[in-house]
């Protein structure tokens, strides 16, 4: 017995030592920068616990058949488009079809606007309709949505030049639409003719973060809302596949994702490409700097961020024009996208870049020179810059 | 007074134990200890009690552990889990007559389930008529899965998460075993109740033949209407190992409803491929069991659902201390290590004809103490690296666990 005494002890000691310890062995989180997902700072705990709800809707709700997955859908799940709240993959780019002006979609009951191109099985998929242009539309980044929703719609304005006063080749318009009835209008909203100034999505065709979501859920997944009762396949209108709440915290959750933080920002190289990135004035269209109006979640009110993007659209010239549009902007208007986390897409994309709308640029430096229209002068003065200058400017866009 | 107070407790509970059984009615039901058996005779390789002259032995295993876990530095802390405690009870009806029946509660899935009672009927050596609800002979692990005979405390992934251990159905078929000198040939053939479309359609989001096991129906009516056939073959030479080869396969989906025809036809198609030996002289253990599935989803559903999958696993096991330990007679240590690897979507995308991700690999280091052959305490660490569908960067996890399971 007394033989057995120190090793029995040696034994406990040793494994309360490894519970005591095992934190340290575990795989560290990532940096903060270096990660996408996550709430902004200084949410409450009421707030993180909804974000908490959201983040879990988003990210781990998976649907199928049995709980309203399509009967056509593009994704299973939001997450599924969405990896890491980063930009997607062409595994999930959706098709949208049917328009050509600010006449609206000509293809409406012919299952515009856009495709499910997969079904359930014992069901057929959308084809595209004989006739109808289409887009294709890589998913984008999640990330820092909610400060962008909250930026005035005077500041917008603010950034437009539609008759390129300023002699600079760029002009910039925001897209003007109907809002849909569940969507009410920004206390601060100025609307033109009873159409209102859209922000979310490849073409600014979203009001706000509710809109886009009641659309991903319908379009995407085939998931009807008390939002959105019509099922996107029947275009029948049937009960609710998704409860309110869900949505809303969906929403919040959306709303709240921390926006991307630089890295490198000190950088010498980094620096000096910020410097040329402004000079050859990218920044004519991707504003650094935007501000937020006044929100109840006090982590988002009244904040300046640098998203790089003035929510307008632009003519982006012919070679990016597929023909089709939506809202009031023309074929080949596209609108600015946020430029933060762009360095960080290659970690949500499998790996590789699938930049532009569509993701048919594989890397940064190709998606500047696809570039045209309004990006025209801009775009030639990048290709004019010497080697180590783009390299800068390079380095600067992978830290955003 | 404290000590009188124990005293009188213990005394008491003592005579309660004793005027409820009396152990030395108890015998204990050595297992079969032939050398030569192989994975199919696993239900059958169990400490066994039987009571009194009673007709039935009883027995039956636990398993319970302590874990820390952690992925990308995000844990949900300790946590401790009781993850299953099963009953065993069989019956010699008469010397050709056997009936076995396994009775499992898992208290965190809320589950109470027959994994298997099966009547086990001798009209020859080479030719035996089982019925009931069986274990389906699809690799190694699913026939032999008792918690006290690992020395890990998770199950290996390959064969739980895309091999649906425990996967049993109700069914018949036939088994037969042929001893010849150091050589030993077993065969299993069954016809039994099969999975159905939520392999495809779960919120696993891939294909998940461990779906189907959530759903009750599968052991009153076959969705496709069509039985799963499960065959194997496995040979055995002494000093060598056991080799074994499984199918398991059949129509999985519901394709009619009503008498109307409203879906194809759908086969999933499991092969496996499990060996076992220990080597002489060093008396390490090496078990490993590798399998592939191959499952018809429609072109028009999404890639997020596999039509291939293929993973598996290999354990070590050296015994390195085998002595006299804190008074327990012929107590062994033995270091171990599990490598696994699972890829549940084989195959490209067809947008970018880039590798489908949705794969995992993992080790995990771990010793364990025997103080006897039925109980093992188990400690080990899992090192794991899980991509997603896209291939990004991986998710790392960790986990210790400590980890008790025991025969009784």
């Amino acid at each position: 017995m007394q033989k057995r005494l120190p090793i029995v002890l040696l034994s406990l000691m040793s494994l309360v030592a490894i519970m005591v310890s095992c934190e340290k062995i575990i795989p560290s989180s990532p940096k903060e920068d270096e990660i996408l997902d996550g709430p902004v700072e200084g949410l409450s705990y009421d707030q993180l616990r909804r974000f908490a709800l959201g983040d879990a809707a988003f990210n781990n709700e998976i649907f199928t058949p049995a709980n309203g997955l399509g009967p056509g859908f593009v994704a299973t799940s939001c997450g599924s488009c969405h990896a890491g709240d980063g930009k997607g993959h062409p595994f999930t780019t959706l098709v949208r079809f049917g328009q050509t002006d600010e006449t609206g979609n000509k293809f409406l009951d012919q299952g515009g606007p856009q495709l499910q191109n997969r079904a359930i099985p014992g069901y057929k998929p959308e084809q595209i309709p004989a006739g109808a242009s289409f887009s294709k539309f890589t998913p984008p980044a999640n990330t820092g949505l909610g400060f962008l929703e909250l930026v005035a719609d005077a500041d917008i304005l603010a950034m437009a030049d539609p008759q390129d006063l300023d002699n600079d080749g760029i002009s910039g318009v925001p897209n003007y639409a109907v809002l849909p009835s569940y969507v009410q209008a920004f206390n601060n909203a100025i609307a033109l003719k009873g159409k209102y100034i859209h922000r979310f999505g490849k073409k600014a065709a979203a009001y706000n973060l509710l809109h886009q979501t009641v659309n991903a859920y319908n379009q995407d997944i085939g998931i009807t809302s008390s939002f959105d009762p019509v099922d996107a396949y029947t275009r029948m209108v049937i009960d609710p596949e998704i409860s309110t709440l869900t949505v809303n915290n969906v929403v919040f959750y959306l709303q709240t994702l921390k926006a991307p933080i630089q890295r490198d920002a000190g950088n010498a190289e980094v620096e000096t490409g910020r410097k040329l990135f402004e000079k050859i004035n990218c920044s004519g269209c991707h504003k650094p700097t935007l501000k937020t109006v006044f929100s109840p979640v006090v982590a988002l009110s009244n904040k300046e961020f640098h998203p790089y993007t003035d929510l307008l659209l632009h003519d982006m010239g012919p070679g990016l024009d597929d023909g089709y549009t939506e809202g009031s902007a023309k074929t080949f208007e596209w609108r600015t996208p946020p430029l933060w986390g762009l360095g960080l897409s290659m970690n949500s994309q499998g790996g590789s870049y699938h930049l532009l709308h569509d993701g048919r640029a594989k890397s940064i430096e190709e998606a500047v020179t696809l570039h045209g229209g309004e990006a025209s002068a801009s775009r030639n003065r990048f290709n004019q810059l010497s080697g180590a200058e783009r390299n800068a400017m390079l380095r600067f866009l992978e830290s955003l | 007074m404290k000590k009188l107070f124990t005293l009188i407790i213990s005394i008491g509970i003592g005579q309660m134990a004793f005027a409820q059984i009396d152990p030395k009615l108890l015998r204990a039901k050595p297992s079969d200890t032939a050398k030569n058996s192989l994975n199919m005779d696993a239900v059958y390789e169990r400490p066994f009690i039987a009571v009194g002259k009673l007709p039935v032995s009883v027995g039956g295993y636990m398993e319970a552990n302590w874990q820390y876990q952690g992925t990308d530095g995000i844990s949900e802390g300790q946590q401790f889990q009781f993850r299953r405690m099963t009953l065993f009870v069989a019956s010699t009806i008469s010397k050709r007559i056997k009936f076995l029946s396994e009775i499992e509660f898992e208290p965190a899935e809320k589950e109470i389930a027959v994994e298997f009672a099966a009547l086990d009927l001798e009209l020859h050596p080479l030719l035996n008529l089982r019925g009931g609800m069986i274990l389906n002979p699809i690799g190694a692990f699913n026939q032999n899965h008792d918690g006290p005979k690992w020395e890990f405390t998770d199950r290996p992934i390959a064969m739980t998460q895309m091999l649906p251990t425990t996967w049993s159905s109700a069914g018949f078929g036939i088994y037969g075993k042929n001893y010849s000198g150091d050589w030993m040939l077993g065969y299993e053939l069954y016809a039994t109740s099969s999975f159905d479309d939520s392999i495809i359609a779960n919120h696993e989001n891939r294909t998940s033949l461990a779906a189907s096991k959530r759903n009750p129906e599968r052991f009153e009516e076959i969705a496709s209407g069509q039985p799963l056939l499960t065959g194997k073959v496995a040979v055995r030479r002494n000093n060598i190992g056991e080799l074994g080869l499984s199918y398991m396969g059949g129509v999985y989906n519901k394709w009619q409803s009503d008498g109307i025809v409203i879906d194809d036809k759908r086969r999933l198609n499991v092969f496996a491929i499990d060996f076992n030996t220990t080597l002489p002289k060093l008396k390490t253990f090496i078990t490993a069991e590798w399998a592939w599935i191959k499952v018809d989803v429609p072109d028009t559903y999404s890639q997020q659902f596999g039509s291939r999958q293929m993973g598996g696993h290999i354990d070590i096991v050296q015994p390195v201390i085998k002595r006299t330990i804190l008074g327990w007679q012929h107590s062994v240590v033995s270091l171990a290590c599990r490598v696994e690897y699972v890829d549940w979507n084989v195959g490209k995308f067809r947008e970018t004809g880039g590798n489908i991700g949705d794969e995992l690999f993992s080790v995990m280091p771990g010793i364990s103490f025997r103080p006897r052959q039925q109980t093992v305490l188990r400690f080990s660490y899992r090192k794991q690296w899980q991509k997603d569908i896209l291939g990004n960067p991986p998710a790392r996890t960790g986990a210790v666990q400590f980890g008790v399971s025991t025969y009784f």
